[in-house]
């Protein structure tokens, strides 16, 4: 049986013993067959012993049953590892980063327990996942959207914990989220927000209560267990339309992302979308081949230009009534129209609610509140999994080129023939900036997944001399990103230190998650 | 889990021959229809986005549509959903209990000739 670390084994069979009592015997899981379902499921670590594997899980029913786990927790000094539903692939899935720790797992916890289409928010547990909230608001005919992000099965307590994104307006998850209950490391509740307020009417409603806005410390956070959340939902549009801009210079982009950014600043456009160049996904031929090697941006224009593809493009989605769309599209078309040579392509045009047949035939619904596993194609049909090196940087044309030009060259450097493609797309998940989403395989090969590592930890490096930081991360790099936050001799880890110290002094809730460690595992910064 | 996991990959490539074995009763087919529709179809159902189809599909599985198949055998359907392959993850017993991964395997081998 594996041990956490710093336990004796008589302390941890204790624990155990009281996890059962806590739980029932049933929802506690010691076997190795068990426990393999609690590893990373897309681990770079693959056939690595640095791989951390849980010794346990515990699985509550309820936030009563989680204040005796970390009570318990508390008393034998076990460290937990909080999941939701456990599906955060790409970032560690439901395993610790502590090896040896207890994965505390929310799952059964999967109780709706509002959804209010007047006002048009919902409360839930943690183990709710998008396609069970889907579901519910389906079969009670209820009038509201969800905003999913790529795979349905996620949590949406655990993605907006993770600050992860969606694609309609309601696509900041956390930023969508309205009131918290969160289970302290001592085990007692506290709600946040109006959630304070007994009997409060408007929890779901207002987000600050009065006092301190607690609630970004428990995201990205072990500074608490998340038990209850509160979202704001979207009110079903009438209609979306979306319309593709292309431009043919390679100096366009400035002036495209610019407009783009005034029309996202002032509301026009206020889902998700993406700047591409049509070249790094045109068909490859001799041609295109020719002007890539010759490095001349003139070549790849009139390459461009006699395949009409464009040399970058804008899809801009709008959601709303159908007068209104097609006025925002008018509008911007106006205003990219500065741009000489641009051309304007009408894109897909929905009227809602869709019927099965239309919804049959689209690839991906998400962009319209509809969640799917479709994202998992990604990586083609014998994809071994993925993760993502994911960095903001600002909305510019020219912190595109920047970090276009410098990621590659990490991939030179590194002597990598998979290099950072001609022109990756950037995206709009947040408001006010850009952030790339860059795609890692996860390969049942050692050398490949230790090159990999390589290359992202000196991307993160790189990044933080441009001035540029990770939004999110894989487990087996939220240290490095941390340590790249460091402003004034890594002030903000040192709040973070004081406040861990303080509401967790025994360093029971996930060890080192987004490179925040309990007083005894922590490492003395240079 | 790494051995099965390699074990699996090969299996990956091989006709799932299936021995035969009792017929499930009607609500236990019942059963796993509805926790097959919750936890895999959207990755193996029928029509456009769904990966798990594509990917067998594009392995030469045939029908690639998991709910179409007649060879498949409950202790293969039960190893895949615990262990996982290729780019399908591990499910927990939280997600799918012992006794609804038999309701499946029930569904999935509910057509298998004797």
């Amino acid at each position: 049986m594996r041990v956490p670390p710093g336990v004796s084994p008589g302390d941890f069979a204790a624990a155990l013993k009281r996890f059962e009592e806590a739980v029932g015997k049933e929802w506690v899981f010691t076997s190795d067959e068990d426990i393999d379902t609690y590893r990373d499921s897309y681990s770079p670590f693959w056939h690595e012993n640095e791989e951390p594997i849980p010794s346990a899980a515990v699985a509550p029913d309820g936030v009563e049953q989680v204040q005796k786990i970390a009570r318990i927790a508390n008393t034998y000094k076990i460290p937990l590892w909080t999941i939701s539903t456990g599906k955060n692939l790409g970032y560690g899935g439901s395993a610790p980063l502590l090896g040896g720790s207890v994965v505390l797992d929310l799952k059964r916890m999967n109780r709706i327990l509002e959804v209010n289409d007047k006002n048009h928010y919902a409360l839930v547990e943690p183990g709710v996942s998008y396609f069970d909230l889907y579901h519910y608001v389906q079969e009670k005919g209820l009038n509201v959207w969800i905003d999913p992000p790529d795979p349905g099965w996620g949590s949406l307590v655990g993605n907006a914990l993770e600050r992860g994104g969606g694609y309609t307006p309601m696509r900041d998850h956390f930023d969508a989220h309205c009131g918290m209950e969160v289970v302290l490391a001592n085990g007692e509740v506290v709600r946040t927000g109006m959630g304070a307020l007994p009997n409060s009417k408007t929890w779901q409603q207002y987000k600050y209560g009065f006092g301190p806005y607690v609630d970004g410390i428990f995201s990205q956070s072990n500074l608490g267990i998340v038990t209850k959340m509160g979202f704001w939902l979207y009110p079903p549009p009438e209609a979306y339309l979306s319309g593709n801009v292309v431009v043919s210079k390679h100096d366009d982009l400035f002036a495209l992302v610019e407009i783009f950014a005034n029309l996202m600043n002032s509301g026009m456009v206020q889902a998700t979308t993406t700047v591409v160049s049509p070249l790094a996904f045109a068909r490859p031929d001799a041609e295109l081949a020719a002007a890539r090697a010759s490095g001349s941006t003139r070549d790849l224009e009139q390459y461009a230009a006699r395949k009409n593809i464009g040399y970058w493009s804008v899809s801009l989605p709008f959601y709303g009534p159908a007068k209104v769309v097609a006025a925002q599209w008018e509008h911007a078309k106006e205003k990219f129209s500065v741009i000489l040579g641009v051309k304007f392509q009408d894109g897909a045009s929905y009227r809602f609610p869709l019927d099965a047949d239309q919804l049959a035939k689209i690839t991906n619904p998400v962009p319209f509140g509809v969640p799917s596993l479709q994202t998992f194609s990604i990586g083609g049909p014998r994809s071994q999994g993925h993760m993502w090196f994911s960095p903001i940087i600002p909305m510019t044309g020219e912190a595109v080129l920047e970090a276009q030009e410098v990621f590659a060259q990490v991939y030179r450097d590194l002597g990598s023939s998979n290099s950072a493609s001609a022109a990756f797309p950037v995206w709009n998940f947040f408001a006010r900036a850009f952030v790339i989403i860059y795609f890692f395989p996860i390969e049942h090969d050692v050398e490949k997944n230790k090159r990999n590592r390589e290359i992202f930890r000196r991307l993160v490096k790189t990044s933080a001399e441009r001035g540029w930081g990770e939004y999110r991360t894989h487990t087996a790099f939220m240290g490095d990103i941390m340590d790249a936050y460091s402003f004034n001799n890594h002030a903000l880890l040192r709040l973070h230190e004081t406040m861990k110290d303080a509401l967790d002094p025994n360093g029971i809730l996930s060890p080192g998650k987004n490179g925040i460690w309990p007083k005894g595992l922590r490492k003395a910064k240079a | 889990m790494k051995n099965a996991r390699a074990f699996l990959l090969l299996l990956c490539g091989l006709t799932l021959a299936a021995p035969a074995f009792a017929a499930p009763d009607d609500s236990q087919i019942d059963r796993g229809h509805k926790v097959y529709d919750k936890w895999c179809f959207p990755c193996h159902g029928t029509g456009v986005g769904k990966p798990g189809t594509a990917s067998l599909a594009a392995r030469g599985q045939k029908p690639a549509v998991l709910e179409e198949r007649t060879d498949l055998t409950a202790p293969t359907i039960k190893t895949f959903v615990r262990h996982g392959v290729l780019f399908m993850p591990t499910f927990r017993k939280t997600e799918i209990s012992d006794a609804d991964l038999d309701a499946i395997a029930a569904y999935l081998t509910r057509n298998n000739k004797p």
